[in-house]
């Protein structure tokens, strides 16, 4: 079996986090691992793996785009934008991590189908990747919610430098990914960087306003919805399952990460992570059914803006 | 003696106490006491600044922007202020539209570990021409030498000032003195305290900081604000007059705007309860007192015993949520323990 080759631009926490996945995944394999500096703790990292690096960023793929099929995006919005202008004319298939908002936003538990007709895909951000199958089932269970509101909390050693210089992409970010998902026009977002020592786990919560909460209704459909999500992210879990406290339906969760690059406490880079690499997973399994190839006019019928 | 910059935030910090419920009215006719008093900057808006609006935290009555305008058009003299928190509040959506209003001085605040959160939002205002100010709360949390390099990294970015919060209200003197001291001699602007009243020390430390060479201090009528409550801005400006220290602010002014917000704004003034004691020692913000308090009745758990083990997880501001979860899970312990068997 052919694997999907990717490339992983941005050398950063979640770019280095998620080339140690892929190096656990049958299905693709890193075949050029792009930072600004040989010297990194990530580059280190990677060229400890065996990994090819490059210090060049985003030139090392333009002078050598066979290398890849698929390119997860890993630096920031601001030059993610960038990043894609060149990758699209390449015929790319981009993942993007960062906040930027260019293509659809995928979470894998919702609609990972839907990846396949998209040359740009947007992983929309950790607290989305936690939070929106939650929003998701409380819109479907409820004909009407008037506003929702999902924080979470991180331990501020799993927040590098591009993710706090993004503060506010994350937040119109997150709140678009609820609204598209949930329905709700009225959404907020908010996101806690926790310094404590030991690191605190990461943690979401969830808080709706609908008129008439059906709970029974909608307790099944979340413990249903946190086991798929756990086939993904496996320290994904329910720590308070929905309730109304002060007429409002709360619901919240922990994250644990697999431990790959940052310790467990780093759930959010995990989250995030893990619906990436199922999605990547989802383009390479669906490859090898349709038969087409790698260097590619596949997304031609469906051309990205 | 070098001259003290008396800023007021009777009308953010106060917000906590009332549950986010300040109207227009009461708004307006306390900053035009407090303008008419002489005191630098009047700070307004939700307790956890722009856009906190929220049920994480609180939902406010008024919309920011009908804040801010009711307190705008009585500003004459005083410098219209703001406190905003990157992770509540963004650019676009909350601080743009308040300059748009006319605030004058932006105080960007980051828990005190987490300067480099504050820095578009630094360099935004800069640009605009506004006064910036960096705001490091729960700073007790963080060793007098991380404390430094953060403002360090704020005044970097381009703060004009440093404001460090007693957000708990858990200092004691002395640890003032360390702080304001390394903040005083390794920056090149301003520094600023802010305290809260929980272990009764709020005056008393903000005096130390004086001495220590802060020149911007925080105080509220009557103490007005979460918790415990401020430093009680109209006890400030009587012990630094006595002391020397101008504030350029009028005492009779600062009195009358005082027992002002006593009858109009206050429905209780400000006191040290049981459970402000344990907060303040349990180095828990002070804003979650109102939380704890209405949660531990739902769940039937004593109040101190949430705040020790919210202390004891390090929560910083904002986390509120952890509030329902301790609840939750101090409750099922004591079920638990009322089931083993004997």
């Amino acid at each position: 079996m052919e694997k999907l080759r990717i490339a992983i631009l941005g050398s950063g926490n979640i770019g280095t986090d998620l080339l140690i996945k892929t190096l656990r995944s049958p299905h693709m394999e890193c075949t050029l691992f792009v930072g600004r500096n040989l010297g990194s703790p990530g580059m280190l990292r990677a060229s400890s793996l065996g990994v090819r690096c490059s210090d060049l960023s985003i030139e090392a793929i333009l002078r050598e785009p066979e290398c890849c099929d698929l390119v997860f995006d890993a630096t920031s919005a601001k030059d993610h934008v960038y990043h894609w202008s060149l990758l699209k004319g390449l015929g790319k298939t981009v993942i993007d991590m960062t906040p930027a908002r260019v293509g659809t936003m995928i979470v894998p538990a919702i609609n990972l189908d839907g990846c396949h007709e998209h040359q740009n895909v947007n992983m929309v951000t950790c607290g989305g990747q936690a939070s929106i199958p939650l929003a998701h089932l409380i819109g479907k269970v409820h004909s009407e919610i008037s506003y929702i509101e999902v924080i979470s909390s991180i331990a501020s050693r799993s927040a590098g430098p591009a993710t706090r210089i993004n503060l506010d992409e994350y937040i119109e970010t997150t709140e678009r990914g609820i609204s598209t998902f949930s329905g709700c026009q009225k959404v907020k977002a908010i996101l806690n960087l926790n310094p404590a020592v030991p690191c605190i786990d990461m943690q979401t919560t969830v808080f709706a306003k609908v008129s008439e909460p059906q709970i029974d209704r909608l307790r099944p459909l979340v413990d249903d919805m946190v086991r798929r999500i756990q086939k993904y992210v496996p320290g994904y879990e329910l720590i308070v399952p929905p309730v109304v406290e002060n007429e409002r339906i709360v619901v919240m969760v922990r994250v644990r990460g697999l431990g790959d690059y940052l310790p467990s406490y780093a759930g959010n880079l995990d989250i995030i992570n893990c619906a990436a690499i199922a999605t990547a997973e989802e383009y390479a399994t669906g490859r090898e059914a349709d038969g087409t190839t790698r260097t590619g006019d596949r997304y031609a019928t469906h051309p990205d803006q | 003696m070098p001259r003290i910059l008396i800023s007021d935030p009777t009308l953010r910090d106060g917000n906590h106490a009332v549950r986010h419920q300040l109207n227009a009215d009461q708004i307006a006719r306390y900053a035009a006491a407090a303008d008419a008093a002489g005191v630098g900057v009047v700070e307004v808006g939700h307790g956890n600044g722009l856009g906190a609006s929220s049920m994480q935290v609180g939902e406010s009555l008024l919309p920011d922007a009908d804040m801010l305008t009711a307190a705008r058009e009585q500003l004459v003299h005083a410098k219209l202020g703001v406190h905003i928190i990157p992770g509540f509040a963004t650019t676009k959506r909350d601080l743009a539209p308040a300059l748009e209003l006319g605030v004058d001085v932006v105080r960007v605040a980051s828990h005190c570990t987490e300067a480099d959160i504050t820095q578009r939002h630094i360099g935004y205002t800069r640009d605009q021409g506004k006064e910036v100010y960096g705001v490091l709360m729960m700073s007790h949390m963080a060793p007098k030498e991380v404390l430094t390099e953060e403002a360090l990294k704020m005044e970097s970015y381009g703060a004009e000032g440093i404001v460090i919060m007693d957000s708990a209200g858990t200092y004691l003197p002395s640890d003032v003195r360390e702080r304001i001291t390394m903040l005083v001699g390794a920056l090149g602007i301003p520094i600023g305290f802010h305290a809260h009243n929980n272990l009764g020390m709020a005056v008393a430390n903000s005096v130390v900081a004086a001495e220590s060479g802060a020149s911007l201090l925080d105080g509220t009528a009557r103490g007005f604000g979460a918790g415990a409550g401020n430093t009680q801005v109209e006890v400030l400006v009587a012990v630094l007059e006595r002391m020397g220290f101008p504030t350029g602010v009028d005492l009779y002014g600062i009195l009358d705007a005082a027992d002002l917000a006593e009858r109009e704004l206050l429905p209780v003034i400000p006191y040290i309860s049981s459970v402000s004691v344990v907060s303040g020692l349990a180095g828990v913000f002070s804003g979650f007192a109102k939380h704890v308090e209405r949660i531990s009745k739902e769940y039937d758990v004593d109040q101190r015993d949430v705040f020790f083990e919210l202390g004891r997880r390090g929560v910083v501001a904002g986390q509120e949520d952890l509030i329902i979860e301790v609840a939750v899970q101090l409750a099922q312990a004591r079920r638990d323990k009322s089931c083993a068997p004997n």
